[in-house]
């Protein structure tokens, strides 16, 4: 997912997102997100460029590089740093945790050698821990890239990443 | 053409496209079109069933028979028994599929099974999701139609104030009088919110409504928008919700396209757009006044209350915020009206409920069922018992916001009303079901580490709170804790439940007290004793004799 930005890629995803979403205040959100998704983070001078697009102080909008950077930090879905190739996001709400999430989560640590928030030296794993995704009913529940994966045990965590290069 | 003979389902809700149920629908439909039956057979997705045990499910109408773990292998034997020749093939029927929707119907006509109500979800799981066609085939905008048409405003607002509809968000609000409060607010423009930043955890409750029945929500909210006068809303959509995203997305499309939400709907002069806007993982959006705060593209952090979202809410202007299943319930209400309503739930709490089951039992998944019924009727009948035999420890109530419940009050009948008394939240209808194997210690910990994750650190009390409490669990569960903690977690969890600026940290401390109130002798038991009953807690060495023998509580009672 991570790869090296260079200026145009940027300035064409951030042209393509205002172009998406408009220019107005309430479309901050969407463009952050537009450039998470397509880039897998933030960069930070993606956060100058989008001011310089749409601050308007004449009309009444005032954005500041602060401004954008509070939001950005502020989501759970984005990231400020370069993630590896995959994402590994796996729950520990309640629910997946007394239906054994536990032990996956420890067996994850283990295997990955990660904590949250971070990314393995070669560059192929970032570890999240992620809010409830909703599908409990099959917890403990494993998100790899946009692979779900349910009634996950510690045993199956080494199968489910060996698909993942 | 010939008519259409037969109907074939696949499920199509995350855990089935998992499992491959993208490679059933294509060797479905290319297996029917090389037998020729493509004009007489149709074959649709639908969204969760109810049923996640084993996916992809297959269903077959008229028959109502329910294949299930289907497999691309199985398709040739299944389509040339079962469509060409018109047997059942009993190899491939589902082990154990607890009947919902249009299915657990013909079930229980046959008299096996106890029926679910269902009111919000009685499409999901039948109608195809991203089809117009099927939605009005079944009901859909006859309730709009009614409104726009046949009642003013005024009319639609004391329909929903005569239901007795409340807010199916957690707070239990009357509906219809937050409508009556919104049209009567000065300032225009006014705008609808449809909450659909459902992150509480253990509730996905939304988000079958969303991917099963997503024309509903659309239709309710342009209701909505007619009966308290605003012209535009917004749908706020978790970030986490992708495919729910996309249907809705597609449903909003579709509805524009044929003129039901626009310009002049039904012909009439009134005007409505919804914009949807998804989040990006904040559970404090879930709050009404952070989610406004989250549309205008500012943190997701709540305003001080009052004043409230009716008055000043998106742009400063009244705003009208409801959950998907409040809303999901208007159209059936204005359609079959407010008295067919009341035969659902208790004299206090009116209509069903949708509840999430989750945790140590044989079955989990989504029911809706009339508000007023018990939790051990909810284990007993809808969960199939607990797993292996083991006994009911406690249930968290309304994920984790909500309450602990011990096993002694499992025959306290669920609504607003009998609830309230007995101090427990309703919530978003999470029912997380623990047995003896749960660790209280343990499970506090993990709740209390949530909303250390998630407070928006607007204010102080639930921000030095939340972090505080989770570091005294965690002295606890790991044998350093000390009688005093238990003192100091009541006082702090007072203290943030009056100080906080909002629900997150008012709620933050509910289950630890809860926990305190009902367990407080395990609690006890990882101070004096550093014993976990449950042999979760990795506490480390043996306790110390002598604190163990001048400490021991049993000594002492009696």
């Amino acid at each position: 997912m991570s790869l090296e930005v260079t200026e145009n890629q940027l300035d064409a995803i951030i042209r393509a997102a205002i172009e998406k979403h408009g220019d107005q205040r309430d479309a901050v959100i969407p463009i952050l997100g537009e450039i998470n998704r397509a880039l897998g983070y933030i960069p930070g001078e993606a956060l100058g460029k989008i001011r310089r697009c749409i601050n308007t102080p004449e009309k009444g909008l005032f954005l500041a590089d602060s401004h954008l950077y509070s939001i950005a930090s502020f989501y759970h879905m984005y990231s400020l740093k370069p993630v590896g190739r995959h994402i590994v996001r796996y729950c520990e709400s309640a629910p997946c945790h007394v239906v054994g999430g536990r032990q996956v989560i420890q067996r994850l640590h283990d295997f990955l050698g990660l904590e949250p928030g971070e990314t393995s030296a070669d560059g192929r794993w970032t570890l999240f821990q992620t809010s409830c995704l909703g599908i409990c009913s099959v917890g403990p529940v494993l998100l790899v890239d946009d692979d779900i994966y349910g009634h996950v045990t510690p045993q199956r965590v080494s199968f489910i990443l060996a698909k993942y290069r | 053409m010939k008519p259409i003979r037969s109907m074939v389902l696949v499920s199509n809700d995350p855990v089935s496209i998992e499992h491959g149920a993208g490679d059933v629908f294509q060797a479905l439909q290319a297996e029917i079109r090389r037998l020729g039956l493509d004009e007489e057979v149709r074959v649709s997705t639908i969204a969760d069933v109810g049923d996640w045990e084993e996916t992809p499910l297959v269903i077959i109408y008229p028959e109502a028979v329910v294949y299930s773990p289907v497999t691309a292998e199985d398709v040739p034997v299944l389509v040339e028994e079962h469509l060409l020749q018109g047997h059942i093939v009993k190899s491939l029927l589902g082990k154990m599929h607890e009947p919902v929707g249009e299915i657990a119907w013909l079930r229980a006509r046959l008299g096996a099974l106890p029926v679910q109500q269902r009111v919000v979800l009685s499409r999901a799981g039948i109608i195809d999701p991203e089809s117009l066609d099927d939605y009005l085939l079944h009901d859909g905008y006859n309730a709009l139609g009614k409104a726009l048409t046949r009642m003013t405003p005024a009319q639609v607002i004391a329909e929903v104030e005569k239901s007795d509809l409340q807010g199916r968000g957690g707070a239990g609000f009357p509906t219809g009088r937050k409508w009556a409060f919104v049209r009567s607010a000065q300032g225009q423009p006014k705008y609808v919110i449809c909450n659909a930043d459902e992150s509480e955890p253990g509730t996905f409750k939304d988000r079958l409504i969303l991917e099963g029945d997503p024309f509903s929500v659309i239709e309710a909210m342009t209701i909505a928008g007619y009966a308290v006068g605003a012209q535009e809303g917004y749908i706020y959509i978790r970030g986490e919700y992708r495919l729910a995203y996309d249907r809705l997305e597609n449903a909003i499309q579709q509805a524009t396209q044929r003129g039901l939400l626009g310009e002049h709907i039904f012909g009439t002069d009134f005007n409505f757009h919804i914009h949807l806007h998804a989040g990006a993982g904040a559970y404090i959006c879930g709050e009404e006044t952070a989610l406004i705060e989250s549309i205008e593209g500012k943190r997701g952090q709540p305003r001080p209350r009052p004043p409230y979202p009716p008055t000043y809410g998106l742009w400063g202007k009244p705003t009208l915020v409801n959950n998907v299943e409040t809303l999901a319930n208007i159209p059936p209400i204005l359609r079959n009206g407010a008295e067919w309503f009341h035969q659902f739930g208790t004299e206090r709490s009116r209509g069903t409920k949708v509840y999430t089951i989750l945790g140590n039992v044989n079955f989990t998944g989504v029911i809706e069922v009339p508000l007023g019924i018990t939790l051990r009727e909810v284990i007993e009948i809808y969960g199939k018992g607990m797993k292996r035999g083991a006994q009911l420890k406690l249930v968290q109530t309304g994920g984790s916001s909500g309450s602990i419940v011990p096993a002694s009050l499992q025959d306290t009948p669920m609504d607003f009303e009998s609830w309230r008394k007995a101090g427990v939240s309703l919530g978003s209808g999470a029912l997380l079901i623990c047995d003896e194997h749960t660790c209280v210690v343990d499970l506090a910990k993990v709740i209390l580490q949530f909303f250390r994750f998630e407070s928006c650190a607007k204010c102080a009390p639930c921000r030095v709170g939340t972090q505080r409490l989770y570091e005294l669990m965690s002295e606890i569960s790991q044998g350093r804790g000390a009688p005093e903690h238990l003192d100091e977690i009541l006082i702090l969890g007072r203290d943030m439940e009056l100080l906080s600026n909002c629900g997150l940290g008012q709620t933050a401390s509910v289950a630890v007290r809860d926990i305190l109130k009902y367990f407080r002798d395990e609690v006890e038991e990882h101070i004096y004793q550093r014993h976990c009953r449950a042999g979760v807690c990795q506490i480390p060495g043996l306790p110390p004799a002598e604190f163990s023998a001048i400490q021991q509580p049993a000594a002492q009672a009696d």
